[in-house]
Protein backbone atom coordinates (compact mmCIF):
# COMPACT_ATOMS: atom_id res chain seq x y z
CA UNK A 1 0.00 0.00 0.00
CA UNK A 2 2.86 2.33 0.90
CA UNK A 3 4.19 2.04 -2.64
CA UNK A 4 1.01 1.29 -4.58
CA UNK A 5 -0.82 4.53 -3.76
CA UNK A 6 2.09 6.82 -4.76
CA UNK A 7 2.48 4.76 -7.94
CA UNK A 8 -1.21 5.20 -8.77
CA UNK A 9 -1.11 8.95 -8.05
CA UNK A 10 1.93 9.33 -10.31
CA UNK A 11 0.39 7.31 -13.13
CA UNK A 12 -3.01 9.04 -12.94
CA UNK A 13 -1.45 12.51 -12.73
CA UNK A 14 0.97 11.84 -15.59
CA UNK A 15 -1.59 10.32 -17.93
CA UNK A 16 -4.12 13.10 -17.14
CA UNK A 17 -1.52 15.69 -18.22
CA UNK A 18 -0.74 13.76 -21.42
CA UNK A 19 -4.41 13.33 -22.30
CA UNK A 20 -5.17 17.00 -21.52
CA UNK A 21 -2.41 18.09 -23.91
CA UNK A 22 -3.78 16.18 -26.87
CA UNK A 23 -7.56 16.36 -26.23
CA UNK A 24 -8.82 19.94 -25.68
CA UNK A 25 -12.05 18.62 -24.10
CA UNK A 26 -10.04 17.27 -21.16
CA UNK A 27 -8.04 20.47 -20.64
CA UNK A 28 -9.51 20.99 -17.15
CA UNK A 29 -8.04 17.64 -16.02
CA UNK A 30 -4.57 18.92 -16.77
CA UNK A 31 -5.30 22.20 -14.97
CA UNK A 32 -6.49 20.32 -11.90
CA UNK A 33 -3.41 18.12 -11.74
CA UNK A 34 -1.14 21.15 -12.29
CA UNK A 35 -2.88 22.96 -9.39
CA UNK A 36 -2.28 19.92 -7.15
CA UNK A 37 1.35 20.06 -8.24
CA UNK A 38 1.56 23.76 -7.28
CA UNK A 39 -0.01 23.05 -3.87
CA UNK A 40 2.51 20.26 -3.28
CA UNK A 41 5.33 22.57 -4.38
CA UNK A 42 4.20 25.07 -1.70
CA UNK A 43 4.24 22.33 0.93
CA UNK A 44 7.71 21.34 -0.25
CA UNK A 45 8.95 24.67 1.14
CA UNK A 46 7.86 23.50 4.62
CA UNK A 47 9.57 20.14 4.13
CA UNK A 48 12.67 21.89 2.79
CA UNK A 49 12.79 24.18 5.82
CA UNK A 50 12.37 21.26 8.21
CA UNK A 51 15.09 19.31 6.42
CA UNK A 52 17.44 22.28 6.53
CA UNK A 53 16.90 22.62 10.27
CA UNK A 54 17.34 18.88 10.86
CA UNK A 55 20.65 18.67 8.97
CA UNK A 56 22.19 21.78 10.50
CA UNK A 57 20.97 21.09 14.04
CA UNK A 58 22.67 17.70 13.77
CA UNK A 59 25.87 19.40 12.55
CA UNK A 60 25.81 21.71 15.55
CA UNK A 61 24.98 18.99 18.08
CA UNK A 62 27.75 16.73 16.68
CA UNK A 63 30.21 19.64 16.69
CA UNK A 64 31.05 18.52 13.15
CA UNK A 65 33.67 20.39 11.13
CA UNK A 66 32.32 23.85 10.27
CA UNK A 67 29.46 23.64 12.77
CA UNK A 68 29.72 27.39 13.29
CA UNK A 69 28.43 27.94 9.75
CA UNK A 70 25.50 25.66 10.52
CA UNK A 71 24.72 27.76 13.59
CA UNK A 72 24.69 30.88 11.39
CA UNK A 73 22.35 29.15 8.91
CA UNK A 74 19.95 28.17 11.70
CA UNK A 75 20.04 31.65 13.25
CA UNK A 76 19.47 33.41 9.91
CA UNK A 77 16.73 30.98 8.89
CA UNK A 78 14.78 31.33 12.14
CA UNK A 79 15.22 35.11 12.28
CA UNK A 80 13.99 35.52 8.68
CA UNK A 81 11.07 33.18 9.31
CA UNK A 82 10.12 35.03 12.49
CA UNK A 83 10.24 38.57 11.09
CA UNK A 84 8.43 37.42 7.92
CA UNK A 85 5.64 35.54 9.68
CA UNK A 86 5.10 38.04 12.51
CA UNK A 87 5.56 40.94 10.06
CA UNK A 88 7.85 42.87 12.36
CA UNK A 89 7.81 46.60 11.56
CA UNK A 90 4.96 46.30 9.03
CA UNK A 91 2.22 48.92 9.10
CA UNK A 92 -1.36 47.99 8.10
CA UNK A 93 -2.28 48.06 4.41
CA UNK A 94 -4.13 51.13 3.14
CA UNK A 95 -7.22 49.09 2.16
CA UNK A 96 -7.43 47.38 5.60
CA UNK A 97 -6.18 49.91 8.17
CA UNK A 98 -7.96 48.17 11.09
CA UNK A 99 -5.99 44.93 10.69
CA UNK A 100 -2.47 45.16 12.12
CA UNK A 101 -1.13 42.32 9.97
CA UNK A 102 -2.70 43.35 6.68
CA UNK A 103 0.48 45.00 5.30
CA UNK A 104 2.95 43.16 3.08
CA UNK A 105 5.85 41.43 4.83
CA UNK A 106 8.13 43.05 2.20
CA UNK A 107 7.00 46.56 3.03
CA UNK A 108 9.81 49.13 2.89
CA UNK A 109 11.19 49.70 6.38
CA UNK A 110 10.03 46.35 7.76
CA UNK A 111 12.50 43.98 9.44
CA UNK A 112 12.16 41.47 6.58
CA UNK A 113 12.86 44.20 4.01
CA UNK A 114 15.88 45.33 6.04
CA UNK A 115 17.30 41.79 6.12
CA UNK A 116 16.72 41.36 2.40
CA UNK A 117 18.07 44.77 1.40
CA UNK A 118 21.17 44.83 3.59
CA UNK A 119 21.85 41.12 4.09
CA UNK A 120 20.53 38.76 1.45
CA UNK A 121 20.88 41.02 -1.59
CA UNK A 122 24.51 42.12 -1.13
CA UNK A 123 25.60 38.66 0.01
CA UNK A 124 24.14 36.78 -2.96
CA UNK A 125 25.38 39.42 -5.40
CA UNK A 126 28.86 39.16 -3.88
CA UNK A 127 28.87 35.37 -4.11
CA UNK A 128 28.03 35.54 -7.80
CA UNK A 129 30.54 38.32 -8.45
CA UNK A 130 33.31 36.18 -6.94
CA UNK A 131 32.98 33.96 -10.02
CA UNK A 132 34.90 36.54 -12.05
CA UNK A 133 37.97 36.02 -9.84
CA UNK A 134 37.82 32.25 -10.04
CA UNK A 135 37.23 32.28 -13.80
CA UNK A 136 40.33 34.46 -14.26
CA UNK A 137 42.38 32.12 -12.10
CA UNK A 138 41.03 29.03 -13.88
CA UNK A 139 41.72 30.61 -17.29
CA UNK A 140 45.37 30.99 -16.33
CA UNK A 141 45.77 27.53 -14.81
CA UNK A 142 43.60 25.21 -16.87
CA UNK A 143 43.01 26.57 -20.36
CA UNK A 144 45.84 24.88 -22.32
CA UNK A 145 46.11 24.20 -26.06
CA UNK A 146 47.03 20.54 -25.51
CA UNK A 147 45.37 19.09 -28.62
CA UNK A 148 43.29 20.08 -31.63
CA UNK A 149 40.00 20.09 -29.69
CA UNK A 150 41.48 22.37 -27.06
CA UNK A 151 42.83 24.71 -29.77
CA UNK A 152 39.35 24.91 -31.35
CA UNK A 153 37.83 25.62 -27.95
CA UNK A 154 40.41 28.32 -27.28
CA UNK A 155 39.80 29.95 -30.64
CA UNK A 156 36.05 29.95 -30.10
CA UNK A 157 36.49 31.35 -26.60
CA UNK A 158 38.62 34.23 -27.94
CA UNK A 159 36.04 35.06 -30.60
CA UNK A 160 33.15 35.05 -28.10
CA UNK A 161 35.07 36.91 -25.39
CA UNK A 162 36.08 39.64 -27.85
CA UNK A 163 32.78 39.62 -29.70
CA UNK A 164 30.84 40.36 -26.51
CA UNK A 165 32.74 43.63 -26.03
CA UNK A 166 33.59 46.75 -27.98
CA UNK A 167 37.13 45.41 -28.47
CA UNK A 168 35.82 42.93 -31.04
CA UNK A 169 34.16 45.67 -33.06
CA UNK A 170 37.22 47.94 -32.82
CA UNK A 171 39.74 45.25 -33.76
CA UNK A 172 38.13 44.36 -37.08
CA UNK A 173 36.31 47.56 -37.97
CA UNK A 174 38.86 48.04 -40.78
CA UNK A 175 37.19 45.20 -42.70
CA UNK A 176 34.87 47.73 -44.25
CA UNK A 177 33.86 48.04 -47.91
CA UNK A 178 34.40 51.79 -47.49
CA UNK A 179 38.15 51.08 -47.11
CA UNK A 180 38.41 48.64 -50.00
CA UNK A 181 35.78 47.31 -52.39
CA UNK A 182 36.97 43.72 -51.92
CA UNK A 183 36.06 43.78 -48.21
CA UNK A 184 32.43 43.51 -49.29
CA UNK A 185 32.94 39.74 -49.45
CA UNK A 186 34.92 39.56 -46.21
CA UNK A 187 32.70 41.37 -43.70
CA UNK A 188 31.80 37.96 -42.24
CA UNK A 189 35.33 37.95 -40.82
CA UNK A 190 34.53 40.85 -38.48
CA UNK A 191 34.58 39.50 -34.93
CA UNK A 192 31.02 40.60 -34.11
CA UNK A 193 29.79 38.70 -37.20
CA UNK A 194 31.89 35.65 -36.34
CA UNK A 195 30.36 35.69 -32.84
CA UNK A 196 26.85 35.64 -34.28
CA UNK A 197 27.87 32.84 -36.66
CA UNK A 198 29.36 30.71 -33.88
CA UNK A 199 26.32 31.20 -31.66
CA UNK A 200 23.64 30.71 -34.27
CA UNK A 201 25.23 27.85 -36.24
CA UNK A 202 27.66 25.74 -34.21
CA UNK A 203 26.07 26.45 -30.83
CA UNK A 204 22.50 26.01 -32.06
CA UNK A 205 23.28 22.81 -33.96
CA UNK A 206 25.08 21.29 -30.97
CA UNK A 207 22.39 22.33 -28.52
CA UNK A 208 19.59 21.02 -30.74
CA UNK A 209 21.30 17.64 -30.97
CA UNK A 210 21.74 17.50 -27.21
CA UNK A 211 18.15 18.64 -26.61
CA UNK A 212 16.68 16.05 -28.95
CA UNK A 213 18.71 13.35 -27.22
CA UNK A 214 17.64 14.52 -23.77
CA UNK A 215 13.99 14.77 -24.86
CA UNK A 216 14.01 11.19 -26.13
CA UNK A 217 15.58 10.09 -22.85
CA UNK A 218 12.95 11.99 -20.86
CA UNK A 219 10.13 10.38 -22.87
CA UNK A 220 11.54 6.91 -22.20
CA UNK A 221 12.16 7.58 -18.50
CA UNK A 222 8.75 9.23 -18.03
CA UNK A 223 6.99 6.23 -19.58
CA UNK A 224 8.90 3.89 -17.27
CA UNK A 225 7.85 6.02 -14.27
CA UNK A 226 4.20 6.29 -15.36
CA UNK A 227 3.94 2.56 -16.03
CA UNK A 228 5.51 1.76 -12.67
CA UNK A 229 8.59 0.08 -14.16
CA UNK A 230 11.00 2.63 -12.71
CA UNK A 231 10.26 3.09 -8.99
CA UNK A 232 13.56 4.62 -7.91
CA UNK A 233 11.87 7.98 -7.15
CA UNK A 234 9.95 6.29 -4.29
CA UNK A 235 13.17 5.59 -2.38
CA UNK A 236 14.44 2.32 -0.96
CA UNK A 237 12.26 1.96 2.15
CA UNK B 1 41.01 59.97 -20.35
CA UNK B 2 43.85 62.46 -19.87
CA UNK B 3 41.79 64.59 -17.51
CA UNK B 4 40.81 61.48 -15.57
CA UNK B 5 44.44 60.41 -15.15
CA UNK B 6 45.38 63.94 -14.08
CA UNK B 7 42.52 64.41 -11.61
CA UNK B 8 42.29 60.88 -10.25
CA UNK B 9 46.04 60.15 -10.11
CA UNK B 10 45.71 58.75 -6.61
CA UNK B 11 43.70 55.70 -7.66
CA UNK B 12 46.14 54.94 -10.48
CA UNK B 13 48.99 55.32 -8.00
CA UNK B 14 47.20 52.98 -5.60
CA UNK B 15 46.74 50.38 -8.34
CA UNK B 16 50.39 50.68 -9.43
CA UNK B 17 51.62 50.48 -5.81
CA UNK B 18 49.55 47.35 -5.11
CA UNK B 19 51.01 45.67 -8.20
CA UNK B 20 54.60 46.87 -7.63
CA UNK B 21 55.68 43.74 -5.70
CA UNK B 22 54.52 41.60 -8.63
CA UNK B 23 56.51 43.67 -11.13
CA UNK B 24 59.56 43.51 -8.83
CA UNK B 25 59.24 39.75 -8.66
CA UNK B 26 59.06 39.44 -12.43
CA UNK B 27 62.14 41.65 -12.74
CA UNK B 28 64.05 39.68 -10.10
CA UNK B 29 63.16 36.08 -10.98
CA UNK B 30 62.60 36.43 -14.71
CA UNK B 31 59.30 36.32 -16.59
CA UNK B 32 58.73 32.57 -16.98
CA UNK B 33 60.04 31.42 -13.57
CA UNK B 34 57.85 34.02 -11.84
CA UNK B 35 54.84 32.95 -13.91
CA UNK B 36 55.31 29.27 -13.00
CA UNK B 37 54.91 30.02 -9.31
CA UNK B 38 52.42 32.85 -9.63
CA UNK B 39 50.09 32.93 -6.65
CA UNK B 40 46.45 33.10 -7.71
CA UNK B 41 45.90 36.05 -5.36
CA UNK B 42 47.85 38.21 -7.85
CA UNK B 43 45.34 37.20 -10.50
CA UNK B 44 42.51 38.12 -8.13
CA UNK B 45 44.15 41.52 -7.60
CA UNK B 46 44.52 42.07 -11.35
CA UNK B 47 40.85 41.21 -11.85
CA UNK B 48 39.91 43.54 -8.99
CA UNK B 49 41.61 46.52 -10.65
CA UNK B 50 40.35 45.50 -14.11
CA UNK B 51 36.79 45.81 -12.89
CA UNK B 52 37.15 48.66 -10.39
CA UNK B 53 39.03 51.17 -12.57
CA UNK B 54 36.52 51.12 -15.46
CA UNK B 55 33.61 51.33 -13.01
CA UNK B 56 35.24 54.35 -11.38
CA UNK B 57 36.10 55.94 -14.73
CA UNK B 58 32.62 55.47 -16.19
CA UNK B 59 31.02 56.54 -12.92
CA UNK B 60 32.91 59.84 -13.02
CA UNK B 61 32.85 60.62 -16.72
CA UNK B 62 29.62 58.94 -17.79
CA UNK B 63 31.36 57.81 -20.99
CA UNK B 64 30.30 54.49 -22.49
CA UNK B 65 31.34 52.46 -25.52
CA UNK B 66 29.14 52.73 -28.61
CA UNK B 67 26.85 49.75 -29.19
CA UNK B 68 25.51 48.48 -32.48
CA UNK B 69 22.29 46.52 -31.82
CA UNK B 70 22.39 42.92 -33.02
CA UNK B 71 19.55 41.31 -34.95
CA UNK B 72 18.25 39.61 -31.80
CA UNK B 73 18.13 42.84 -29.78
CA UNK B 74 16.45 44.59 -32.70
CA UNK B 75 13.89 41.76 -32.94
CA UNK B 76 13.16 42.08 -29.20
CA UNK B 77 12.70 45.83 -29.53
CA UNK B 78 10.49 45.44 -32.60
CA UNK B 79 8.24 42.91 -30.82
CA UNK B 80 7.37 45.51 -28.17
CA UNK B 81 7.37 48.36 -30.65
CA UNK B 82 4.64 46.79 -32.79
CA UNK B 83 2.18 46.79 -29.84
CA UNK B 84 -0.47 49.47 -29.46
CA UNK B 85 -1.17 51.65 -26.43
CA UNK B 86 -3.24 49.76 -23.87
CA UNK B 87 -2.20 46.30 -25.09
CA UNK B 88 -1.72 43.84 -22.19
CA UNK B 89 1.72 42.29 -21.68
CA UNK B 90 2.94 39.83 -19.07
CA UNK B 91 6.33 40.42 -17.48
CA UNK B 92 7.73 37.46 -15.58
CA UNK B 93 10.84 38.31 -13.55
CA UNK B 94 12.42 34.94 -12.79
CA UNK B 95 15.74 35.89 -11.24
CA UNK B 96 17.31 36.91 -7.95
CA UNK B 97 19.92 39.43 -6.72
CA UNK B 98 22.77 37.11 -7.75
CA UNK B 99 21.94 37.85 -11.41
CA UNK B 100 20.86 41.44 -10.93
CA UNK B 101 24.15 42.66 -12.41
CA UNK B 102 23.27 41.08 -15.75
CA UNK B 103 19.48 41.11 -15.72
CA UNK B 104 18.59 44.27 -13.78
CA UNK B 105 19.42 46.65 -16.66
CA UNK B 106 17.33 44.71 -19.17
CA UNK B 107 14.39 44.44 -16.74
CA UNK B 108 14.59 48.21 -16.28
CA UNK B 109 14.74 48.77 -20.04
CA UNK B 110 11.78 46.45 -20.65
CA UNK B 111 9.61 48.31 -18.13
CA UNK B 112 10.77 51.70 -19.44
CA UNK B 113 9.88 50.65 -22.99
CA UNK B 114 6.48 49.27 -21.96
CA UNK B 115 5.66 52.34 -19.85
CA UNK B 116 6.69 54.71 -22.62
CA UNK B 117 4.47 52.80 -25.06
CA UNK B 118 1.53 52.95 -22.63
CA UNK B 119 1.16 49.16 -22.41
CA UNK B 120 -0.75 47.51 -19.57
CA UNK B 121 1.81 45.61 -17.51
CA UNK B 122 1.04 42.41 -15.57
CA UNK B 123 4.02 41.43 -13.41
CA UNK B 124 4.60 37.98 -11.94
CA UNK B 125 7.51 35.81 -10.74
CA UNK B 126 8.37 32.12 -10.67
CA UNK B 127 11.30 32.71 -8.31
CA UNK B 128 10.63 33.53 -4.64
CA UNK B 129 12.86 36.61 -4.74
CA UNK B 130 11.50 37.64 -8.13
CA UNK B 131 8.78 39.57 -6.31
CA UNK B 132 11.43 41.88 -4.84
CA UNK B 133 12.98 42.28 -8.29
CA UNK B 134 9.58 43.44 -9.54
CA UNK B 135 9.23 45.90 -6.63
CA UNK B 136 12.69 47.31 -7.32
CA UNK B 137 12.06 47.76 -11.04
CA UNK B 138 8.64 49.34 -10.49
CA UNK B 139 10.19 51.75 -7.98
CA UNK B 140 13.11 52.50 -10.32
CA UNK B 141 11.05 53.19 -13.43
CA UNK B 142 7.34 53.66 -12.81
CA UNK B 143 7.34 55.46 -9.45
CA UNK B 144 10.16 57.75 -10.57
CA UNK B 145 9.40 58.58 -14.20
CA UNK B 146 5.80 57.54 -14.73
CA UNK B 147 3.98 58.56 -11.53
CA UNK B 148 0.83 59.12 -13.58
CA UNK B 149 0.47 55.36 -14.10
CA UNK B 150 -2.12 53.97 -11.69
CA UNK B 151 -1.66 50.66 -9.90
CA UNK B 152 -4.48 48.31 -10.84
CA UNK B 153 -5.28 50.22 -14.02
CA UNK B 154 -1.95 50.50 -15.83
CA UNK B 155 0.12 47.90 -14.03
CA UNK B 156 -0.39 45.17 -11.47
CA UNK B 157 1.97 42.96 -9.51
CA UNK B 158 0.63 39.41 -9.22
CA UNK B 159 3.69 38.33 -7.24
CA UNK B 160 5.34 34.96 -6.77
CA UNK B 161 3.65 31.56 -6.99
CA UNK B 162 5.42 28.32 -6.21
CA UNK B 163 5.30 25.45 -8.67
CA UNK B 164 7.75 26.55 -11.38
CA UNK B 165 6.49 25.20 -14.73
CA UNK B 166 3.34 24.02 -12.91
CA UNK B 167 2.34 27.68 -12.56
CA UNK B 168 2.80 28.33 -16.29
CA UNK B 169 0.87 25.17 -17.10
CA UNK B 170 -2.16 26.48 -15.17
CA UNK B 171 -2.18 30.19 -16.01
CA UNK B 172 -1.78 29.53 -19.71
CA UNK B 173 -5.40 28.33 -19.70
CA UNK B 174 -6.79 29.59 -16.38
CA UNK B 175 -5.10 32.48 -14.60
CA UNK B 176 -7.70 32.82 -11.87
CA UNK B 177 -7.31 29.23 -10.77
CA UNK B 178 -3.98 30.19 -9.19
CA UNK B 179 -4.10 33.95 -8.79
CA UNK B 180 -6.98 34.96 -6.56
CA UNK B 181 -5.29 38.11 -5.24
CA UNK B 182 -2.46 40.37 -6.28
CA UNK B 183 0.67 40.87 -4.20
CA UNK B 184 -1.09 43.47 -2.02
CA UNK B 185 -3.89 41.07 -1.15
CA UNK B 186 -6.48 42.78 -3.34
CA UNK B 187 -8.94 40.32 -4.85
CA UNK B 188 -8.38 39.83 -8.58
CA UNK B 189 -12.05 40.64 -9.28
CA UNK B 190 -11.54 44.08 -7.66
CA UNK B 191 -8.61 45.04 -9.89
CA UNK B 192 -9.88 47.04 -12.89
CA UNK B 193 -7.20 45.87 -15.35
CA UNK B 194 -7.92 42.21 -14.54
CA UNK B 195 -11.45 42.54 -15.92
CA UNK B 196 -11.85 40.12 -18.82
CA UNK B 197 -8.40 38.57 -18.29
CA UNK B 198 -8.86 34.85 -17.77
CA UNK B 199 -5.60 33.42 -19.08
CA UNK B 200 -2.28 34.55 -20.46
CA UNK B 201 -3.23 33.72 -24.02
CA UNK B 202 -4.89 37.14 -23.89
CA UNK B 203 -1.53 38.84 -23.41
CA UNK B 204 -0.20 40.38 -26.59
CA UNK B 205 3.34 39.55 -25.50
CA UNK B 206 5.10 37.67 -22.71
CA UNK B 207 8.41 39.15 -21.57
CA UNK B 208 10.55 36.86 -19.45
CA UNK B 209 13.71 37.91 -17.62
CA UNK B 210 15.31 34.70 -16.49
CA UNK B 211 18.40 33.44 -14.67
CA UNK B 212 17.75 29.70 -14.97
CA UNK B 213 15.11 27.20 -13.85
CA UNK B 214 12.21 28.01 -13.88
CA UNK B 215 12.61 30.49 -16.69
CA UNK B 216 12.62 31.04 -20.42
CA UNK B 217 12.95 27.37 -21.34
CA UNK B 218 9.84 26.53 -19.29
CA UNK B 219 7.94 29.47 -20.80
CA UNK B 220 8.80 28.12 -24.26
CA UNK B 221 7.83 24.56 -23.38
CA UNK B 222 4.64 25.18 -21.41
CA UNK B 223 3.27 28.43 -22.83
CA UNK B 224 4.47 29.01 -26.39
CA UNK B 225 4.71 25.42 -27.64
CA UNK B 226 1.07 24.45 -26.86
CA UNK B 227 -0.25 27.79 -28.16
CA UNK B 228 2.19 28.94 -30.86
CA UNK B 229 -0.35 31.15 -32.62
CA UNK B 230 -1.56 32.91 -29.47
CA UNK B 231 1.46 33.49 -27.28
CA UNK B 232 4.55 35.40 -28.36
CA UNK B 233 7.60 35.43 -26.13
CA UNK B 234 10.74 37.55 -25.85
CA UNK B 235 13.33 36.99 -23.18
CA UNK B 236 16.36 38.39 -21.46
CA UNK B 237 18.71 35.88 -19.94
CA UNK B 238 22.14 35.47 -18.36
CA UNK B 239 25.18 34.80 -20.53
CA UNK B 240 25.41 31.24 -19.25
CA UNK B 241 21.82 30.46 -20.18
CA UNK B 242 21.55 32.30 -23.51
CA UNK B 243 23.34 29.66 -25.69
CA UNK B 244 20.82 27.05 -24.52
CA UNK B 245 17.96 29.20 -25.82
CA UNK B 246 19.24 29.74 -29.36
CA UNK B 247 17.53 26.59 -30.68
CA UNK B 248 14.14 28.20 -29.95
CA UNK B 249 14.83 31.27 -32.12
CA UNK B 250 12.87 32.56 -33.96
CA UNK B 251 9.96 30.09 -33.99
CA UNK B 252 9.23 29.89 -30.27
CA UNK B 253 11.32 32.81 -29.06
CA UNK B 254 10.82 36.00 -31.05
CA UNK B 255 13.70 37.87 -29.44
CA UNK B 256 16.50 37.27 -26.97
CA UNK B 257 18.80 39.55 -24.99
CA UNK B 258 21.89 37.66 -23.89
CA UNK B 259 23.70 38.95 -20.80
CA UNK B 260 24.86 42.52 -20.30
CA UNK B 261 25.78 42.88 -23.98
CA UNK B 262 22.19 42.19 -25.00
CA UNK B 263 20.97 44.56 -22.29
CA UNK B 264 23.29 47.32 -23.54
CA UNK B 265 22.14 46.90 -27.14
CA UNK B 266 18.47 46.95 -26.16
CA UNK B 267 19.05 49.92 -23.84
CA UNK B 268 20.51 51.84 -26.75
CA UNK B 269 17.43 51.17 -28.85
CA UNK B 270 15.06 52.17 -26.03
CA UNK B 271 17.04 55.27 -25.06
CA UNK B 272 17.36 56.40 -28.69
CA UNK B 273 13.61 56.07 -29.13
CA UNK B 274 12.29 57.22 -25.74
CA UNK B 275 15.21 58.52 -23.64
CA UNK B 276 15.24 62.11 -24.84
CA UNK B 277 18.40 64.18 -25.39
CA UNK B 278 19.84 63.54 -21.90
CA UNK B 279 18.77 60.07 -20.80
CA UNK B 280 18.83 59.27 -17.11
CA UNK B 281 21.87 57.14 -16.10
CA UNK B 282 19.39 54.57 -14.71
CA UNK B 283 18.57 53.67 -18.29
CA UNK B 284 22.23 53.36 -19.30
CA UNK B 285 23.32 50.77 -16.73
CA UNK B 286 23.87 48.05 -19.33
CA UNK B 287 25.99 50.35 -21.47
CA UNK B 288 27.97 51.42 -18.39
CA UNK B 289 28.60 47.83 -17.33
CA UNK B 290 30.09 46.98 -20.73
CA UNK B 291 33.23 48.90 -19.71
CA UNK B 292 34.28 46.62 -16.82
CA UNK B 293 33.28 43.63 -18.95
CA UNK B 294 35.61 44.75 -21.76
CA UNK B 295 38.64 45.10 -19.48
CA UNK B 296 37.86 41.86 -17.60
CA UNK B 297 37.55 39.94 -20.89
CA UNK B 298 40.83 41.39 -22.15
CA UNK B 299 42.51 40.34 -18.89
CA UNK B 300 41.17 36.79 -19.22
CA UNK B 301 42.38 36.60 -22.85
CA UNK B 302 45.81 37.91 -21.80
CA UNK B 303 46.01 35.34 -19.00
CA UNK B 304 45.09 32.51 -21.37
CA UNK B 305 47.67 33.64 -23.95
CA UNK B 306 50.43 34.07 -21.35
CA UNK B 307 49.65 30.70 -19.77
CA UNK B 308 49.78 28.99 -23.17
CA UNK B 309 53.06 30.66 -24.12
CA UNK B 310 54.45 29.33 -20.84
CA UNK B 311 52.98 25.88 -21.53
CA UNK B 312 54.43 25.71 -25.05
CA UNK B 313 57.83 26.95 -23.85
CA UNK B 314 57.89 24.27 -21.14
CA UNK B 315 56.83 21.56 -23.58
CA UNK B 316 59.53 22.55 -26.09
CA UNK B 317 62.14 22.46 -23.32
CA UNK B 318 61.00 18.97 -22.26
CA UNK B 319 61.12 17.71 -25.85
CA UNK B 320 64.69 18.97 -26.23
CA UNK B 321 65.71 16.94 -23.20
Amino acid sequence: MKRTIPLLITALGGFALIVAYFIPHTQSWGEQVAVWFDVLASLAFVLGGANLLKIHLKHVSDRARGWGYSAIVIGSFLATLFVGLIKVGVSPAAQSPDYAWSGSYRQIGSAFWFGYEYGFQPLTATMFALLAFYIASAAFRAFRAKNLEAVLLLGTAFIILLGRTFAGVALTSWIDPANWEGFRYLTWLRIENLTVFVMSVFNTAGNRAIMIGIALGIVATSLRVLLGIDRSYLGKD
Amino acid sequence: MGAFLRDEWWIMLLAAASLAPLVRRFAGEGFFPALRTLDRRWIFLLMFWSVLLPIYYIGLTGQTFPEVPSALSQATFDEIERLQEGDPILLSFDYDPASEGELGPMATAFVKHAAAKGLRMYFMALWPVGAQMIDDTIARVIHTDYPELVYGQDYVNLGFKSGNEGVIKVIVTNLRELYTTDVRGTAIRDIPMMEGITNIQQMRLVINVSAGYAGTKEWVQYAVTPFPDRIRLVAGSTGVQAPLLYPYIPGQLAGLLGAIKGAAEYEKLVVDAYGGPNPDPRYLEGLRRMGPQLVAHLLIITLIVVANVLYLADRRREMRR
